[in-house]
């Protein structure tokens, strides 16, 4: 074959994500391609497994056994797409262990709204319904995304998601129409929780300094605020239903453009959190140190293991 | 103390009986036998598999992707291993 010039490469490159054509493992791609989708994926492979602290949190304290079994469930979903996802770096030639360590060591960074405590049970509720809810509004464009395992990883991601997020309803409903204790501990949930949610989606367009480039690309299909714009808009009415109040008092319906106008989103607290000064953030990453160090010995037994097996089996 | 990393794996799922194994993603783990325990948890949490097939990944050779266009070419140019290059005369069937 006779060699390409980069540009051409290039040109090649996005004539086939713009008739989308899907990427893979071994097709060529922009160096830049590649990285975005390093630093992305890995990102959310993050998300997934830091993801688990907060509800792993309750396990041990559900209030019965099939909220229990539930909320089990539900972390070791969460487990499995970090996997699906890791694997998906790995695919683009990113070192596993390396990938961890940088969560480890401070350099990666994870979604925001795992910084925030888990109080009460009712934030199993909240975490479900609005953290999941969210998280799905993120995925579900990701199944299209021109990277081939990050889109396939995404589908079966989102299969399993949607499940998350209606147990989660299904806490805070019963606690909403439960005794006025119980609603108050669901209300203050929305109350914390609410917020933080509506940061996942990112920055505001003007502030997003990778959205143009990712859409061209076709790694992002929707951008930060229209995917919140979707999430008030589905959510909203949800919470009436149960009869919670979304803690915004500028939130209101415009019946012209059939939407909900929603508050100023409190940035410096985002950016504090991002930054590593948010309430959990330290407490997050020394546990998962704390267990990536207690698993040593684990991983080494399970080589020890594989050899001893192997040598029985060539005597 | 040794940090031999554990090898990658590809996972294959038969999803039901009749059907082959696909490709579902790939895991790590100390050995064949794990990487099927492995692949039980990580890939069939829902009963989406009745057997699973894995494969090192170092052992999957693969096409070069830059050379499809010629090694996929000879197919490309012979229509006339399609039932449909073919003209049947009207009433005809059963063909
Ligand atoms: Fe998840
Ligand atoms: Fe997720
Ligand atoms: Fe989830």
């Amino acid at each position: 074959m006779k060699e390409l010039n980069l540009n051409e490469l290039e040109r090649r490159f996005q004539e086939k994500i713009d008739k989308d054509i899907k990427i893979e493992p071994n097709d060529w791609m922009p160096e830049n391609y590649r990285q975005t989708l390093i630093r992305q994926i890995s990102q959310h492979a993050h998300s997934e497994i830091v993801g688990m602290l907060p509800e792993g949190n309750w396990i041990t304290r559900a209030p019965n056994l099939r909220r229990k079994a539930v909320l089990l469930a539900k972390v070791q979903d969460e487990a499995g797409h970090g996997l699906y996802l890791y694997s998906a770096t790995e695919t683009l030639g990113a070192d596993r262990e390396e990938t961890i360590d940088d969560l480890h060591s401070g350099k990666a960074k994870y979604s925001s709204i795992f910084n925030y405590p888990t109080l009460t049970w009712a934030d199993m509720g909240a975490i479900g319904w609005l953290v999941d809810g969210a998280a799905i509004m993120n995925q579900v464009p990701l199944c299209r995304c021109s990277y081939g395992p990050y889109a396939r990883a995404m589908v079966r991601v989102c299969k399993e998601e949607s499940f998350h997020q209606r147990q989660g309803f299904e806490i805070m409903t019963t606690l909403a129409n439960g005794t006025p204790e119980q609603k108050a501990m669901a209300q203050d949930a929305l109350n914390r929780f609410w917020w933080p949610a509506l940061m996942m989606f990112g920055p505001n367009d003007a502030d997003s300094k990778h959205t143009e480039q990712s859409m061209r690309w076709k790694i992002k299909r929707h951008s930060n605020d229209e995917l919140r714009q979707q999430f008030v808009d589905v959510t909203v009415p949800q919470a009436e239903m149960i009869g919670l109040t979304v803690p915004d008092k500028d939130l209101k319906f415009n019946e012209q453009t059939g939407h909900y106008e929603y508050g100023e989103i409190n940035w410096d607290e985002f950016w504090e959190v991002v930054k590593g000064n948010g309430p959990c953030n330290k407490d997050r990453i020394d546990v998962r140190r704390k267990a990536k160090e207690d698993g040593e010995w684990v991983r080494e037994a399970a080589n020890a293991f594989a050899e001893k097996r192997a040598r029985k089996k060539s005597a | 103390m040794s940090k031999k990393e554990w090898p990658l794996w590809e996972v294959f799922i038969r999803s039901k009986a009749g059907l082959n194994h696909k490709h579902v993603g790939s895991l790590r783990a100390a050995d064949a036998t794990m990487a099927v325990e492995n692949a039980r948890d990580v890939y069939t949490r829902r009963s989406e598999g009745i057997s699973i097939w894995v494969v090192e990944s170092m052992n999957i050779h693969a096409s070069d992707p830059a050379e499809a266009d010629s090694l996929f070419e000879p197919a490309d140019s012979k229509v006339y291993r399609h039932p449909t290059f073919y003209d049947v005369p009207d009433g005809i069937s059963h063909m």
